[in-house]
């Protein structure tokens, strides 16, 4: 057995912080380029002008450290533990220290309620919604997603039959972005878990907005479903801002999976126009 | 495409001549109001209660800003889905409150009726600007429900801030001219 590593949980808690407040505030330099790209091609005046207000939001952001949007998301974390590493001290406390911290040195807005229908607010936006995976190796992997609800109430699930098949599939992601509107701040990123079962499904469409965008699924199957799909959704007219035009979508990203013999689960799962995550390797 | 400077609370002639797709430059008073306050107004109309503050002929904007840093007036402040809001909008524009509505995305029928009834007004934000929406707000200062934190009623003077019509008093809709 190889020797383990051991790691503070403070290292996860100022790892976390650091993400949270990096994340929130420096868009990734993919989406810029794609909204970049996006405004090049738009013909839509108004659509247009949207474009150049969101590139100037990016750079104000990051100029001023301001917050990219005012919905500084509840905190979703993906923890990847190597399996030689041993942490020292309780990862969750860790996780929701780190967030605590981040939120409140970012000046961001505390956006989580204790309870769905007491509704009060935590005060310091934690809980994040932590999820853990395993690594082989010596490394502990952190994502920070802050997730905005604009966009994450617009995400749908459906569970379809095998019948449906992969024009089901399509018609569900395609109607969801249409009913969605303007309402998740497009341009989005729409991500799409495909199999598993119910909960398999949604994480895997929260997962493949983690993507970088414009990379292409590496099955060539699942690649053409993508791009179709980003086609029909940009043919959808919604456009920036949903002031209509060419870009309603940068992106279609599709995490399949197995499933079993009686079902077709799938789940949408809108990310704005930012569509915020960083990563960081300890 | 020319750009229309109006002042907050907006005019009735104001009003009348901005169209669906119209390019606008807001500058003047707004409220910010969300989820909890309107719940809380609703339930103190209700209950035939007074108001903490006097809102009628008022604009309300549909935002929870992020607190102010400190070199700043607020933190980032951009629009919320109006929709949310669409179940007490409708009662509170026949009162003469929030007449005058921005945030983002579609309203319901009920709604965009509403406005063309009671010469109303819908303007949309860029959702996701709220970085550069920040920057045109000049003041911010807490004017009822302090407790609820972000979804407090601020007031905020605003210079400049870039709008489009969205929904008209004649019954024009940006969200269905697609």
């Amino acid at each position: 057995m190889s020797k383990l590593r051991f790691i503070d949980a403070a290292v996860i808690t100022q790892a976390v912080a650091d993400l949270c407040v990096d994340a929130n505030i420096c868009i990734g330099a993919d989406m810029y380029a794609a909204l970049k790209t996006a405004h090049g091609a738009e013909l839509s005046q108004l659509a247009k002008s949207a474009l150049q207000d969101l590139l100037q939001n990016a750079d104000i952001a990051q100029k001023e450290k301001l917050a990219l949007c005012q919905d500084t998301g509840m905190a979703v974390v993906f923890i990847s533990i190597g399996d030689t590493v041993h942490v020292q001290g309780n990862i969750e406390d860790a996780v929701n220290e780190g967030v605590r911290q981040g939120y409140h040195k970012g000046y961001f807005r505390s956006s989580v309620v204790s309870d769905p229908i007491k509704r009060t607010n935590t005060q310091d936006n934690t809980p994040a919604v932590i999820y853990y995976d395993f690594l082989q190796g010596d490394t502990l992997k952190i994502t920070v997603a802050p997730k905005g609800f604009g966009s994450e109430n617009m995400s749908a699930l459906k569970m379809l039959m095998p019948s449906d098949g992969i024009e089901g599939v399509e018609e569900f992601v395609v109607q969801t972005v249409k009913a969605a509107g303007a309402n998740p701040c497009p341009p989005i990123v729409v991500g799409v878990g495909v199999g598993g079962t119910m909960e398999k499904a949604a994480l895997l469409a929260k997962q493949a907005l983690l993507r970088d965008i414009g990379t292409p699924h590496p099955n060539p199957f699942w690649a053409e479903f993508e791009l179709r799909t980003l086609s029909r959704i940009n043919a959808l007219g919604i456009g920036a801002a949903g002031f209509g035009g060419k870009t309603t979508a940068l992106g279609v990203h599709v995490l399949p999976y197995p499933t079993h013999i009686a079902g077709l689960p799938v789940a949408v799962n809108i990310g704005c126009h930012a569509t915020r995550h960083k990563t960081k390797e300890i | 495409m020319d750009t229309i400077k109006i002042k907050s609370p907006v005019s009735n002639a104001d009003i009348a001549k901005l169209r669906a797709g119209d390019k606008v430059l807001l500058s003047g008073v707004l409220y910010t109001a969300r989820d909890a306050a309107h719940k809380r107004i609703a339930d103190l109309m209700r209950d035939n209660k007074p108001l903490p503050l006097d809102l009628t002929g008022q604009t309300v904007y549909y935002a929870g800003p992020c607190p102010a840093p400190p070199d700043k007036a607020i933190g980032s402040c951009g629009p919320t889905t109006s929709s949310r809001m669409d179940v007490y909008a409708g009662g509170l524009i026949q009162k003469g409150i929030f007449r005058v509505m921005i945030g983002k995305g579609d309203r319901n029928g009920a709604v965009i009726d509403a406005i063309q009834q009671h010469n109303g007004l819908y303007l949309a934000a860029i959702g996701g600007a709220g970085a550069l929406i920040s920057l045109c707000v000049k003041k911010a200062e807490i004017a009822a429900f302090a407790d609820l934190g972000a979804e407090a009623i601020y007031k905020l003077t605003v210079q400049d801030m870039p709008l489009i019509v969205a929904a008209d008093c004649k019954g024009g809709n940006l969200y269905e001219l697609q």
